[in-house]
């Protein structure tokens, strides 16, 4: 029993760190489900949560970064989405979950730096425990989800893609997200409402 | 009707027997790359999806590449699947696979909307790179990895196919 005890201890730490480094890419969150509210620094250093804006109908949550070339890709397309949804109560929520010591551009203050360049007019928080990302089940950026309202809950309603070409917006066929939304304000669940999309992997903190 | 299923067999065949030809990128669709997952031999074939501006990525490309030589004598196949922009594949994709000098055989996938190839590559995968399939087809043995591998995981995770 003395000889088995550690070996059992070493048993468990193994299959922990192998769920750790082989964590199922299919946790979090499906369409339908409750989303839970966070508190999360923003860019302007103070924290915000889902709650804080009583107006919104809902959100577009975007798992983003800095240094993801579709994240770059698709920046420009992130700052129309907020400028068209915003005003009709969805506004866009930022999340950069990378670990900066992993990825050393998606720093607190590159974050800073970037919002001020490209002049974002909506949060872009660090999910610094990457918390929410992981309970979102974000697996890469670009990655989004978009929430409504339902009293003071917030329930998954899309996730996914923003739309079918990523390296050039003037080629897009089919605009995802925006469908969706069309669905959604029209109070109607979104025809489509999962959708997939490439993107680089979410730099998760080293074990 | 046969005769041309015959070809594009063929074709496939000498396609995939080739040994060597890394300096070339293929650029292929999405049907071409199906039907070199889904041919029923008994070659392991370890898939890794990748792309020259992915970090991690970049950083395992090695311990796949070198299953090519360490695994010579045996049915391991590596297929590395860029998803670079085709617009890339001169300025960015070939001088990579020059530079590296990649041994494996390498193919670009000239597809744009992921929702609709994703799915048909892997339902496991949500799109995130690096994204790595082994499989055996003739073992009915399949294996996937949404993250960045070591030389030893890959090594280990292989092992478990060609015993």
């Amino acid at each position: 029993m003395k000889k088995l005890l550690p070996f059992l201890a070493a048993c468990l730490v193994l299959a922990l760190s192998s769920f750790i480094v082989l964590r199922p890419a299919d946790a979090g969150y499906q369409v339908g489900d409750k989303a839970a509210d966070f508190k999360l620094r923003n860019v302007d250093g103070k924290m915000v949560s889902l709650a804080d804006n009583k107006a919104a109908k809902g959100y577009i949550v975007v798992f983003t970064c800095n240094t993801c070339p579709y994240a770059k890709a698709y920046e420009q397309r992130i700052i129309n989405l907020n400028t068209k949804y915003a005003a009709q109560g969805y506004p866009v929520v930022a999340i950069n979950p990378n670990d900066p010591a992993v990825a050393p551009g998606d720093s607190f203050a590159d974050m800073q730096k970037r919002a001020k360049d490209k002049k974002y007019a909506f949060p872009y928080l660090q999910d610094e425990t990457q918390q929410v990302a992981r309970q979102y089940g974000a697996t890469r950026t670009p990655h989004l989800y978009v929430l409504t309202r339902q009293g003071n809950d917030f329930v998954v309603s899309y996730i996914g893609a923003i739309d079918d070409n990523s390296e050039d917006a003037k080629l897009v066929k089919t605009k995802y997200l925006e469908n969706a939304m069309t669905d959604i304000i029209a109070g109607k669940p979104a025809s489509v409402n999962s959708t997939k999309a490439i993107g680089c992997t979410i730099k998760w903190k080293r074990a | 009707m046969n005769q041309l299923k015959f070809l594009v067999l063929a074709a496939a065949f000498l396609l995939l027997a080739l040994p060597g030809q890394a300096q070339k990128v293929d650029v292929i669709k999405l049907p071409e790359l199906q039907k070199r997952l889904s041919r029923p031999t008994d070659t392991t074939y370890v898939v890794n999806f990748w792309a020259t501006w992915c970090a991690p990525c970049v950083k395992e490309l090695p311990h796949f590449d070198q299953l090519t030589t360490t695994y010579a004598k045996q049915k391991v196949k590596v297929l590395l699947v860029s998803m670079d922009y085709a617009s890339q594949l001169d300025k960015k994709v070939k001088p990579f696979v020059q530079k590296r000098a990649l041994k494996s055989e390498v193919v670009l996938l000239n597809e744009t909307d992921p929702n609709t190839y994703l799915d048909k590559v892997d339902t496991k995968w949500t799109g995130a790179l690096p994204f790595t399939i082994i499989l055996n087809n003739a073992k009915h043995k399949r294996a996937t990895f949404e993250q960045e591998l070591s030389a030893e995981e890959l090594q280990k995770q292989l092992q478990a196919f060609v015993k």
